[in-house]
C-alpha cells in the first residue's frame, strides 16, 4: 500500500496508481468515475464526524474540482498518445503486448499505456565489420576483413522474432564467411576471388538471416581486405618482390639485347661498307694505275732509251733529294769507319722541323746502319770479286 | 471517521491487488504456461491481456523469440586424430512450453547449458568421423545438417525447444599447429619466390645468349660478306693490272720499282749510305761516264 500512503496524494489526482505500472484497467473512464464516487463518499462521510480544519477544505473540493482534475488527466493522457513517425521509420504497435499493426510515417495516435509503440529505422543503411583469421580449403591461414551493409526491411520480425537480431547477424556473418573461405583456396582468397567470396557470403548470410527471421536485408557485402597473417606477411611480400625481380632481370636482359644487337648490326653494316669501299678503291686504283701505265707505255714505246733514262734519274733524284745521304767513297768494307750519326740525325731533324728522336731511336738507327753497312760491304765485295 | 476511512483504503488496496493479480499481459515476444495449483492448464497462451484467478492460477513466461546459444571454442579430434578448435552457435526457440517448463523450470540459462552440452557432444561425434579436409571445406553443410537432425529430436523431446539452426563459426588449428602451418606457408612462399627469381635469371640468360648469338652471327656474316667484297675487288683490280701490265712486263717492273723506291725513301729521317758506283753516279767521278 506504499503508493497510497501520503494523504495529499489524493489531491494530486487519481492517476498515480496507474502511472507507475504497465497495466491499466480496460475502461479507464469507468474506473475514474468509480473512484471519484468513492472519494466523494469518503469525504462526504467524513463530514459528519469532522471537527478539524481539514474538513472545511475537503467540503469545497469534491464534485467540480475532482471532475476537472480527472478531465485534465484524461486530456493529458490523450495528448500523450500522439507521436510522429519519420519517413525513415516504421512503428510496430503492440496492444497489451499483442501485435496490432505496423504504422506508416506521419502523425499517429495510439492510446498510451495500452499500446506500446516501437519505432524502427528501416531505411538507414547500417554497417557491421568483421575481422577473422581462418583456414582456407588448402589448409592455409588467411586474414579477411569483411564489411556487411544491411537495412532492416521487416520491422515486425526485427522487433518480435529474434532476441538481439544484430548479434545474430554477427554470428551468421562469421559463420558464412568462414564457410565460404573454408571452401576456397588461399590464392583465390588473396587475389581475384574476393568479389566471388563477397557474393557467396552475401547469399549464404541472407539465407541464414531469413531462417532466423531477423527481418534484416543484406544490401552489400564487401571484402575490404584479405591478406596473409602477419607471421607470413614477410614471405608473401618477398614473393611479390621476387616477381618484380623476375621482371626486372628480364627487362635488363632485354635492354642488353636491345643495346647490343643493333650496335652489332651497325658494326656489320660498317664492315660491309668498308669492304665495299675497299673494293671500289682497289678497282679505281687499278684502273688509274693501269691507265697511267698504258699511257706511259705508249710514250715510252716511241723513244724507249731516253724515257727510261729520264724516268730512272727522276726517281733516284727524288729519292736522294728527300733523304739524308752519306757518301762512302771507300773501296772495300772499312768497318771502323766513324759515322757521326747523332749529328746526322740532328741535321735531318732541323731540316724536317721538330721530329723528336730520342736516344733509343738513335741507338736503333745506329745498329741498323752498321748492320746494313756490313751487309753492303759483304755484297759489294762479293760482286766485285765476282766481277773481276 | 478513522474506521470508515481505513476500511475504504483497505478495500481500494485489495481491489488493486486483485486487479494486479488477476490481469496479466502476454507479449508478442513471449510464450507462457498457465498453471493451476502447479498443474499446466493452458500450455499456449496467446499474446494480449488475460485474466486469471489470483492465488489459484500462476503464469510462467518464457522468451518466445529465437535465442542464441554461443558455445565456447573447444578442441575436437578429427578422423586422422588431428586436433581442431571448433566454435559453434545454435539458434533455437521454445516450441513445447510444457516440456520446456518441466525440463528446465523455465530457466533459459539452464536450457542453454543443456543444449550447449548436447551440441558439443554432437559436434565431437561429427568431427570424429570426418577428415580435417572435410570439416574445413568439403562437408560443412553436411556436418551441420547431420548435427541438426541428430539434435532436433533430442532438443524437442527432452527440452521442448525447436532447434532452428546449428552453425560452426570457427574451425581453427590449435596454436602450436598454426605455427607449423605458418612455417609451411613461409616455406611455400620461399619456394615460389626462388622460382620466380631463377625463372627470371633463366629468361634473362636466354635473352642475353640469344642477343650474343645474334651479334656473333651478324659479325661473322658481315666478315664473310666484306671478305667476299674485298676479294671481288682484289680480283678485279688484279685483272685490270694484269691486262695493262702484260703489254710490257719489263717496263712495268721498271716503273713500278722506281715508284717503290720513291715511296720507300720518303721519310726525311732515312739516312742512306751510298757508294758512288751506281748508275746514278756514273758521271760523279767521270764526266765521260766510264765509257
Amino acid at each position: 500500500m506504499s503508493w497510497n500512503e501520503p494523504g495529499g496524494g489524493n489531491n494530486k489526482g487519481p492517476k498515480d496508481p496507474w502511472g507507475g505500472g504497465d497495466q491499466g484497467p480496460p475502461d479507464l473512464d469507468e474506473a475514474l468515475k468509480k473512484l471519484q464516487e468513492k472519494l466523494g463518499g469518503l469525504f462526504g462521510g467524513g463530514k459528519g464526524s469532522s471537527s478539524g480544519s481539514s474538513g472545511g477544505g475537503g467540503r469545497a473540493i469534491p464534485g467540480a474540482l475532482l471532475g476537472v482534475i480527472a478531465m485534465g488527466a484524461l486530456v493529458v493522457w490523450g495528448l500523450m498518445g500522439f507521436y510522429q513517425v519519420d519517413q525513415q521509420e516504421r512503428a510496430v504497435v503492440l496492444r497489451f503486448g499483442k501485435y496490432l499493426e505496423t504504422v506508416q510515417p506521419g502523425l499517429q495516435w495510439n492510446p498510451p499505456l495500452i499500446d506500446e509503440v516501437i519505432r524502427v529505422n528501416t531505411t538507414k543503411v547500417r554497417s557491421a565489420t568483421l575481422r577473422e583469421i581462418m583456414l582456407t580449403q588448402d589448409e592455409n591461414i588467411v586474414e579477411v576483413n569483411l564489411s556487411v551493409q544491411y537495412v532492416i526491411n521487416d520491422p515486425d520480425k526485427f522487433v518480435l522474432k529474434v532476441r538481439e537480431p544484430e548479434r545474430s547477424l554477427q554470428h551468421a556473418s562469421q559463420s558464412a564467411l568462414r564457410h565460404v573461405v573454408g571452401g576456397t583456396g588461399m590464392d583465390m582468397v588473396l587475389t581475384e576471388g574476393r568479389a566471388q567470396i563477397a557474393l557467396d557470403v552475401r547469399e549464404r548470410l541472407q539465407e541464414y538471416l531469413d531462417m532466423y527471421e531477423t527481418g534484416i536485408l543484406i544490401s552489400k557485402v564487401n571484402v575490404d581486405e584479405s591478406k596473409p597473417p602477419t607471421q607470413v606477411q614477410a614471405a608473401f611480400d618477398d614473393v611479390i618482390k621476387a616477381r618484380e625481380d623476375e621482371e626486372r632481370v628480364k627487362n635488363e636482359a632485354q635492354a642488353y639485347a636491345n643495346a647490343v644487337v643493333p650496335e652489332a648490326r651497325g658494326a656489320a653494316q660498317r664492315q660491309i661498307e668498308e669492304a665495299n669501299a675497299y673494293k671500289e678503291q682497289v678497282i679505281a686504283n687499278a684502273d688509274g694505275e693501269a691507265d697511267r701505265f698504258v699511257k706511259l707505255l705508249t710514250e715510252y714505246r716511241k723513244s724507249p732509251e731516253v724515257t727510261r733514262e729520264r724516268l730512272y734519274l727522276d726517281a733516284v733524284q727524288a729519292v736522294y733529294s728527300n733523304t739524308s745521304k752519306v757518301m762512302v767513297d771507300v773501296e772495300g768494307g772499312n768497318n771502323m769507319m766513324y759515322l757521326p750519326l747523332d749529328k746526322l740525325a740532328e741535321q735531318s731533324q732541323t731540316r724536317s722541323g721538330n721530329v723528336n728522336i730520342d736516344s733509343n731511336t738513335i741507338r736503333e738507327l745506329t745498329n741498323a746502319v752498321t748492320e746494313q753497312l756490313r751487309r753492303d760491304a759483304a755484297t759489294t765485295g762479293g760482286t766485285r770479286r765476282a766481277g773481276r | 471517521m478513522s474506521g470508515r476511512n481505513v476500511t475504504f483504503i483497505l478495500i481500494a488496496v485489495l481491489l488493486l491487488f486483485i486487479a494486479n493479480n488477476s490481469l496479466y499481459v502476454m507479449k508478442e515476444t513471449e510464450r507462457g504456461v498457465l498453471l493451476k495449483f502447479g498443474e499446466v492448464v493452458n500450455a499456449d497462451i496467446q499474446p494480449g491481456l488475460h485474466a486469471k484467478v489470483p492465488f489459484v492460477n500462476n503464469v510462467r513466461k518464457f522468451d518466445g523469440r529465437i535465442l542464441t546459444v554461443d558455445s565456447q571454442p573447444e578442441r575436437f579430434f578429427t578422423q586422422e586424430q588431428k586436433a581442431l578448435i571448433v566454435d559453434s552457435y545454435a539458434k533455437f526457440r521454445v516450441a513445447d512450453t510444457t516440456k520446456f517448463y518441466t525440463a528446465t523450470n523455465g530457466e533459459e540459462a539452464r536450457a542453454m547449458g543443456l543444449l550447449s552440452q548436447r551440441i558439443n557432444d554432437g559436434l565431437r561425434n561429427q568431427v570424429a568421423v570426418r577428415t580435417i579436409q572435410e570439416v574445413v571445406s568439403g562437408e560443412r553443410d553436411e556436418l551441420m545438417i547431420d548435427l541438426a537432425d541428430l539434435l532436433n529430436d533430442v532438443a524437442l523431446t527432452e527440452l521442448g525447444v525447436e532447434l532452428v539452426d546449428v552453425r560452426v563459426k570457427q574451425i581453427d588449428l590449435p596454436p602450436d599447429v598454426s605455427e607449423s602451418v605458418y612455417r609451411r606457408m613461409n616455406a611455400e612462399r620461399e619456394k615460389e619466390a626462388r622460382e620466380h627469381r631463377s625463372q627470371g635469371q633463366e629468361l634473362a640468360e636466354g635473352i642475353r645468349a640469344a642477343a650474343d648469338r645474334e651479334v656473333t652471327v651478324l659479325k661473322a656474316n658481315a666478315y664473310r660478306d666484306s671478305e667476299l667484297l674485298r676479294g671481288t675487288g682484289d680480283a678485279e683490280a688484279t685483272s685490270i693490272y694484269a691486262n695493262a701490265f702484260n703489254q710490257d712486263p719489263e717496263f712495268y717492273s721498271f716503273t713500278r720499282s722506281l715508284r717503290a723506291y720513291q715511296d720507300s725513301f720518303q721519310g726525311s729521317g732515312d739516312i742512306m749510305l751510298l757508294q758512288p758506283d751506281s748508275e746514278f753516279f756514273r758521271y760523279l767521278k767521270d764526266s765521260s761516264g766510264g765509257k
